[in-house]
């Protein structure tokens, strides 16, 4: 999908806290994704991998801790920010797909906006829908312009929040093999996901959050299935 | 990439999705027309009475219209998580902030200049020969409506007694300007029309100050 070469990058948490009042979203996290690297997030629901990812994003900051980019030079991202699908679309609905993908290009100054959204319109399967408004879209249709936007300014570091949410088989098997591709090509790949599917079976590492905090890291084949069976609530 | 470009480019989409949906345009023009109407059955046009009344409630129906949009301006970006994309995407977060205070204003000026004619009409004040200098009041005291109410809105969009907020805020911060506004107005409107540039210079500070405040600390506003 996009094989352009990237600076990689990586994430450092540092002791990450999170509080919401007097409610902890997060308590200490600290661990590191080397860059190139396609982990998962497990756990249960309200375990902490939502607003882990935001973090991550730099969308929330952090009560306590430190979050830092290893590989990263003078930005914390390579082009800018990392692509990020999070639970809601993050286009307008009021806009078309091609509309909402050329403003977050010329945004984000990626060269060429125009063939950028087309072949990535290409890419998810929404060039025939170009110009229909993505209110007219299905939740499957919804998450694959969500992707393209995630992806149209060729981020080093992808946070996929539960990607697969909404999408059919054939889409599903579609973002695998093109998380793989971004993933071969050298780009940092961290997402949520409750259970195991095609696009779970990419990942090399898992983490599980509990009420918050990491109750495990592994990157052995076993461990990682257990802990992803385990982290679907 | 600058400021101004992300800036343009953000005014183009909410110029766009306005013009599409025609909503706020829609509620403000007939929300200050609904208030001009009905005051005119209050007041005797043509009278002092309506000369000295007709430009505070001008202003009152701008600010009230002005209300209405803010409400859903930071609001629609909630619906999608919008507001996110855009931190992302952006250079500077005083971009998202420019090109929304731009397109209030600009909707705003094309209410108010859609709704002078009925407002000479209904209050039998005529208002061709001050025309450029009225438009020049309608300006510097919407822009002041419009930096202070988008600032609002985007603190009142993250509460949660939102449509109780962003009035509580607002009308308190908007005082100066309103009253501004309408002796500035009043003065224009008078048998004897007399241009008072000193409140003419006070609404423009005020943009001015309010303008500063927002870049500088703007970016805590959009914080989750």
């Amino acid at each position: 999908m996009t094989s352009l070469h990237v600076p990689p990058t990586g994430l450092r948490f540092e002791n990450i806290d999170k509080r919401y009042g007097g409610l902890f979203a997060l308590r200490r996290v600290s661990f590191e994704i080397a860059p190139g690297e396609c982990v998962v997030l497990a756990g249960r629901n309200g375990s902490g991998k939502t607003t882990l990812l935001r973090i991550a994003a730099q969308i929330v900051k952090p009560t306590a801790g430190k979050l830092s980019f290893p590989g990263a030079n003078s930005t914390p991202y390579a082009n800018g920010t990392p692509g990020y699908v999070a639970h809601a679309t993050m286009v307008y609905d009021e806009l078309t797909a091609e509309e909402n993908l050329l403003l977050f290009a010329r945004l984000q100054n990626v060269e060429a906006p125009a063939a950028r959204a087309e072949a990535l319109l290409r890419e998810v399967g929404l060039i025939d829908r170009r110009d229909s408004r993505v209110r007219t879209f299905s939740r499957g249709m919804r998450q694959r312009i969500a992707i393209a936007r995630a992806l149209i300014h060729r981020p080093s570091v992808l946070l996929f929040d539960e990607p697969a949410t909404g999408l059919d088989p054939p889409g599903i098997a579609w973002l695998a093999n093109s998380l793989r591709e971004l993933n071969r090509a050298g780009r940092t790949v961290v997402m949520s996901l409750h259970g195991e599917s095609e696009i779970s079976a990419l990942a090399t590492r898992a983490v599980q959050l509990d009420a918050g905090s990491v109750v495990a890291d592994t990157q052995s084949g076993a461990s990682l299935h257990s802990i992803l069976t385990f982290g679907s609530a | 990439m600058s400021l101004f470009s992300n800036t343009a480019i953000l005014l183009g989409k909410e110029l766009r999705t306005e013009f599409r949906s025609r909503e706020l345009l829609t509620t403000t023009a007939v929300f200050i027309l609904i208030v001009l109407v009905l005051f005119s059955f209050a007041i005797n046009p043509g009278t002092e009475e309506a000369r000295q009344f007709a430009p505070g409630l001008l202003w009152l129906a701008i600010l009230f219209a002005s209300s209405l949009m803010f409400q859903s301006c930071f609001l629609r970006e909630q619906t999608n998580d919008t507001l996110s994309s855009l931190r992302l995407a952006v250079s500077d977060p005083f971009a998202i902030f420019l090109a929304k205070l731009i397109a209030n204003t600009l909707f705003l000026l094309m209410t108010e200049l859609l709704m002078l004619p009925f407002f000479a009409i209904f209050y039998n004040i005529p208002l061709w020969s001050k025309l450029p200098v009225l438009i020049l009041v309608l300006f510097v005291g919407s822009l002041g409506i419009s930096i202070a109410g988008t600032a609002i809105s985007a603190i009142s969009a993250q509460a949660r007694m939102r449509e109780l907020l962003l009035p509580l805020l607002l009308l308190p911060l908007l005082t100066p300007v309103l009253v501004v506004s309408s002796l500035v107005t009043g003065s224009l409107l008078d048998r004897d029309p007399i241009v008072q540039w000193k409140g003419i210079g006070f609404l423009a500070v005020f943009d001015l100050i309010f303008l500063t405040a927002l870049w500088l600390f703007g970016e805590y506003l959009l914080e989750e």
